[in-house]
């Protein structure tokens, strides 16, 4: 568990940043929290001859609440939990953030570095899809803005180009009641199924529904269907059954040790109707 | 005289012997981050060692290329078995009497198995030279499956075939096949088949006791340091029993026994995985003695969870038999052994499973039968007893399913089979069925106490109601009751039975007494967490008079310690602790006589009275041990030595049989396969007790090993021998999360041979607990048709007997 040998850097800005990241191309990445990155290293599974820490890189932190969210790269799921005008303006951040890995990973663990990783155990990727955030991306030619729902392609592999680097996710501030509901088999586990849903309640029935789902493909999951299957309706168990089976249509589950593919489809549509009623409650 | 004021409560009080909560000497150090383990240690000069280790289960080597390793900076050497050949040192032999590979010689047999070590200037550049080492295989048909393995027509190990191309013999008697390790049988045949077939009730079961790792936090490793210029060679290291490593390193490497140095450090957890001797501890010492200098061998996580000594991997098929009312008549019971590659059990010589005859429990069955038959696959060695004594997990688990399996077949509540069958109070000593005498015992007041206190009968009348409320779809949660009620052996063991290549079980302590009064003793055992510096001081102090304040307690240096077994298989107090006392009573006797001497009167007319010797009759004339150590220094008594020191070596006459009865609550959600710990109680009963807060801390993490074993804890492989659980992301290591609160309780039933009546409890609760857990799982689903589910119940497999009952239709 001994990564090869690597060069460390540590530039202070943007620029410093990028120029290295043209110099060595393919043979050098930046680094958050290092808590996805340097496991993968140890394990030799990624070869990264430069590493580029981004912690002296200004400009990438802090959290601004208004009508449009914004959560720089480098903050913290720790961060994010003890933000309370965050937490008032969009809870489910702090609801899927305290199911995330344990405090240690926590003080680390950056959303920039959650949701560009690519894996598709990362729970902020699901929920910002349900958010319909949109993430910044700066490179060489300048900043590009890029939805969360087209940012994954499959695991690892994302909408960002090797030579850019992600500053910002953006978002409207939810409406509704919310829920991030996720199954794990400890703490510090990556989901057996994960929902994330946020709700619109007019009168007695749904306006709007948004529903991400994590962990049961090679991607994060944003269903349209199931959120539609809800709207219309007064979220009884019918449109919840419909929702869920949605879903299940979206979802494509390996089997791996958390379970075989029954099972976690079983789980998907039990958890997925769990948050959809809690957020429900809460619309 | 001096403290009159002062109650015999107080002098009591004030030594902080048996039955005190003292606090844990250790852990001064322990949480300033101030202990000393292997890995602490640094030389001058000091290499580092590390295993190129096979990604194939089972293949053929070709080729072992180590010239572009050579050339990464700070690579020294890379040793394979070619090397070790001619030192006679490519093999090692087991504890178990087999003999293993210390570097793949011509073929590997598991994944990860040891293929070349790579030694450098440190831990980097020993990573490095493993990458750069070529290894060409050629795969071979892989077996993970035991039943499979006899069946097959591949040899997994040539050693195993004759030259006439028959299975050749084994360490403990012929083999069936030629990947058949041993058969071990024990009690009555064809008596038990009788009582079987003419029995008025059967019940049948096949169970599979999974795979499983202790992993200690700390991982294995050692230093190994040869002095050229003096010939002698020191090794520290994560030994479980350094003298018995002591022994073999001399046994194997022709160094004289004199010349060899073994040194335990702090150890930080071993639970069995410490105990044998492994690829890394010969490549040490041999990479010493090439290079000259010290070299070091650590462990990582994925090494240790997938190389070194597993646990369990039993797979149990039992048949019990009753009358219509529920008294059991026989029992029988078969298990197909999974060894891996190697047979490298630690288990005494004479019991190649342990002591699996312990399966009867704590039932009286007048007839039973037991045969094991060990078996070669293509995974890796061990089967070592993961908090437990030698195959007691195995055999409690066994016998407590079967009682369950038993109370569904006779619809009978499984609380009140349990009292009709439990040995009495008066039967004992008891003469079990498989053989063992069990010492002493009172079941009855035990699981009394424990059905009182969780208030049983109202527990089965709620889950009556739940099951009503489910049939009825108002809940999708299931209520568990399990119950279990163990017995352990431990306390390995009396020398007429029990030895390890040869080496009696006995163990030893030796004490020194200074002449202020303070003291040092010295054991053959080596704590790994246990906590023996604050215990066996308190066992001194009560027996000596001395407080347990001025006691040292030094073990794990071969050098100055007296020669012992170790520590492993809960034996350190029913054996060394045993050894402490009478050594203390030799203490204690000579003590006397300088007594009486200084109080001029006969030896017989004083008496001992907690810290003191006084005259019978006459409490204010006396001396105090404080006074009675200076004397023995510095006044010439006639007949009578200097000094005040004593040495004993204990050899039990008969093992320990703690007990406990255990209940867990639990919760299920059919639906997720989520499980949730309403309650926990668990009842020890280990005799005499030392120091109850020790007691307790033993038991809670023997119960949380217990709850992730029965609930997740898995090595799982897949069908290319692949190991799927090598990293704790998989591997389930419980946290404060998962873990429930623990209710401990006890009765108290002393042992009657042991010199203080102590019987070992460290084990118990990793014991009684996987059964309790997985009772728990089993009852709730009792109601729906369930007999029989394997662990470990992590959610996808409870999910899936949720689905087999079609509780999700
Ligand atoms: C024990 C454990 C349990 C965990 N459990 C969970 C869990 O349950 N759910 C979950 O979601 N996560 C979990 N994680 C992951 C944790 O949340 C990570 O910290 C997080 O996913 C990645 O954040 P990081 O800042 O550590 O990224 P890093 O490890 O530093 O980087 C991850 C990847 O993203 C890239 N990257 C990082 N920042 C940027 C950027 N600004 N621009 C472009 N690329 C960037 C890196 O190059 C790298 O490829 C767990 C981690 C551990 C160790």
């Amino acid at each position: 568990m001994i990564p090869a040998s690597f060069e460390y850097h540590r530039p202070n800005d943007m620029a410093g940043v990028l120029s290295i990241l043209e110099e060595h191309g393919d043979d050098a990445r930046v680094m958050a929290g290092g808590h996805s990155l340097i496991p993968m290293m140890k394990l030799r599974m990624a070869d990264v001859p430069h590493l580029i820490d981004l912690q002296d890189v200004g400009g990438l932190g802090g959290i601004t609440v208004g009508d449009t969210i914004t959560i720089g790269a480098m903050v913290t799921q720790s961060d994010i939990i003890l933000h309370d005008a965050l937490a008032d303006a969009a809870p489910i951040l702090r609801e899927a953030s305290l199911q995330i890995a344990d405090p240690q990973v926590r003080y680390m663990g950056t959303v920039g570095g959650n949701v560009a990783n690519g894996d598709p155990g990362n729970d902020m990727p699901g929920l910002m899809q349900c958010l319909d955030a949109t993430f910044t991306v700066v490179g060489p030619n300048g900043e590009r803005k890029i939805p969360a729902r087209d940012f994954y392609e499959a695991a690892y592999m994302t909408g960002r180009e090797d030579d850019e680097v992600m500053t910002a996710v953006s978002f409207a501030k939810p409406a509704g009641g919310h829920a991030y509901e996720k199954q794990k088999r400890k703490i510090g586990d990556y989901a057996t199924a994960a929902a994330a849903v946020q709700i619109v309640k007019n009168g007695g029935t749904c306006a709007s529904a948004s529903i991400a789902m994590t962990n049961l493909s090679d991607t994060p999951v944003y269903s349209a269907a199931a959120g539609d299957a809800l709207v219309g309706t007064s979220v009884d168990g019918d449109a919840i059954k419909a929702a869920v089976g949605a879903m299940l249509n979206d979802i494509d589950p390996v089997e791996d040790n958390r379970g075989p593919v029954a099972f976690k489809r079983h789980v998907a549509g039990v958890i997925l109707a769990r948050a959809i009623e809690r957020a429900w409650s809460r619309a | 005289m001096k403290d009159e004021a002062v109650t015999r409560e107080d002098r009591v009080a004030s030594l902080k012997g048996m039955g005190c909560s003292r606090k844990r000497v250790e852990d001064a150090r322990f949480t300033q981050g101030k202990g000393n383990y292997v890995d602490d240690i640094k030389l001058d000069g000091m290499l580092f060692g590390d295993f190129v280790r096979s990604p194939y289960a089972h293949a053929k080597i070709t080729n072992i290329d180590t010239s572009a390793a050579m050339e990464v900076p700070g690579v020294l050497a890379v040793l394979t078995a070619a090397d070790l050949a001619p030192l006679g040192l490519h093999w090692m032999p087991t504890l178990a009497g087999d003999k293993q590979m210390v570097l793949a010689d011509g073929k590997v047999l598991f994944q990860g198995q040891e293929v070349a070590f790579v030694v450098a200037e440190d831990r980097y550049a020993a990573a490095d030279g493993i990458e750069a080492v070529e290894v060409e295989y050629e795969e071979l048909p892989v077996i993970v499956d035991p039943f499979e393995a006899l069946q097959s027509d591949v040899v997994l190990r040539p050693d195993t075939v004759g030259e006439d191309g028959s299975p050749s013999d084994g360490a403990h008697g012929p083999r069936k096949h030629h990947n058949h390790i041993f058969t071990w049988e024990c009690g009555d045949k064809d008596p038990t088949e009788q009582v079987i077939a003419n029995a008025e009730v059967v019940a049948e079961e096949s169970m599979y006791y999974h795979r499983t790792h202790p992993c200690p936090l700390e991982t294995c490793g050692c230093v190994a340091s040869m002095d050229k210029v003096n010939g002698k060679l020191t090794l520290w290291g994560t030994f479980q029993a350094p003298h018995a490593i002591r022994t073999v390193v001399s046994l194997i490497s022709g160094i004289e026994e004199h010349n060899i140095r073994v040194i335990s450090p702090d150890i930080g957890g071993g639970f069995g995985n410490k105990v044998g001797a492994y690829p890394g501890y010969v490549c040490s010492v041999v990479a010493s003695i090439v290079t000259g200098k010290p070299v070091k061998w650590i462990e990582d996580r994925m090494d240790n969870l997938m190389t070194t000594a597993f646990a369990r991997d039993y797979w149990m098929k039992g048949r019990i038999s009753a009358t219509k009312d529920g008294k059991i008549t026989g029992l029988h019971c078969h298990v197909t052994a999974d060894h891996g590659g190697f047979d490298a059990c630690a288990d005494p010589t004479k019991f190649p499973a342990g002591f699996m005859n312990i399966c009867t429990g704590s039932y009286d069955i007048p007839t039973a039968f037991l045969e094991v038959d060990g078996v070669y696959t293509n995974k890796a060695p061990g089967g070592v007893s993961y908090r437990c004594s030698f195959r007691v997990t195995e055999a409690v688990y066994f016998i407590e399913r079967m009682i369950e399996v038993l109370a569904i077949e006779l619809d009978m509540d499984a609380s009140e089979l349990r009292k009709i069958n439990f040995i009495k109070k008066e039967q004992f000593p008891y003469k079990a069925a498989l053989g063992w005498e069990y010492d002493s015992g009172d079941y009855h007041t035990a699981w009394d106490k424990a059905m009182k206190a969780v208030d049983y009968d109202g527990l089965r009348a709620e889950q009556k109601q739940r099951i009503e409320d489910f049939k009825a779809g108002k809940t999708r949660k299931l209520l568990g009751i399990g119950l279990t009620h163990f017995t352990e052996i431990v306390g390995a063991g009396p020398v007429k039975n029990c030895d390890i290549l040869g080496l009696g079980m006995f163990d030893s302590c030796e004490i020194r007494i200074h002449p202020t009064g303070s003291a040092i003793a010295r054991l053959g055992t080596i704590s790994q967490g246990q906590g023996h510096a604050t215990t066996f001081a308190q066992i001194l102090a009560s027996e000596i008079g001395l407080p347990a304040d001025s006691i040292t307690i030094e073990e794990g240096d071969t050098d100055t310690a007296p020669y012992g077994l170790g520590t492993y298989g809960s034996r350190s107090t029913p054996v060394a602790g045993a050894a402490t006392a009478m050594a203390g009573r030799k203490i204690r006797a000579k003590a006397q006589m300088i007594a009486a001497y200084l109080l001029e009167v006969h030896d017989d007319d004083v008496e001992f009275d907690v810290d003191r010797f006084v005259v019978k009759g006459a409490p204010e004339k006396f001396k105090t041990m404080k006074e009675i150590a200076f004397a023995a220094y510095n006044q010439a008594i006639p007949g009578v030595e200097p000094g005040l020191e004593a040495v004993s070596y204990y050899d039990p006459p008969n093992m320990t049989y703690p007990f406990g009865a255990y209940v867990c609550v639990m919760e299920i959600d059919v639906d997720t396969g989520v499980t949730d710990i309403r309650q926990f109680y668990a009842l020890d009963d280990c005799g005499t007790r030392i120091n109850p807060m020790i007691i307790e801390g033993q038991i809670h993490g023997g119960l949380t090993e217990a709850l992730a074993v029965a609930l997740g804890q898995e090595i799982a492989y897949d069908d290319m021998g692949n190991v799927k659980t090598g990293t704790l992301m998989d591997f389930f290591l419980p946290t404060a999360w998962e873990v429930p609160n623990y209710e401990t309780d006890h009765t108290v039933t002393p042992s009657p041979h042991h010199p203080i009546g102590a019987k070992g409890v460290g084990e118990s609760p990793h014991v009684g607990g996987v059964p309790c857990f997985s009772n728990a799982v089993h009852d709730a689903f009792r109601a729906f048709g369930l007999r029989q589910t394997n662990m470990p119940h992590d959610h996808w497999r409870i999910w899936r007997t949720a689905n087999e009952l079609g509780l999700h239709d």
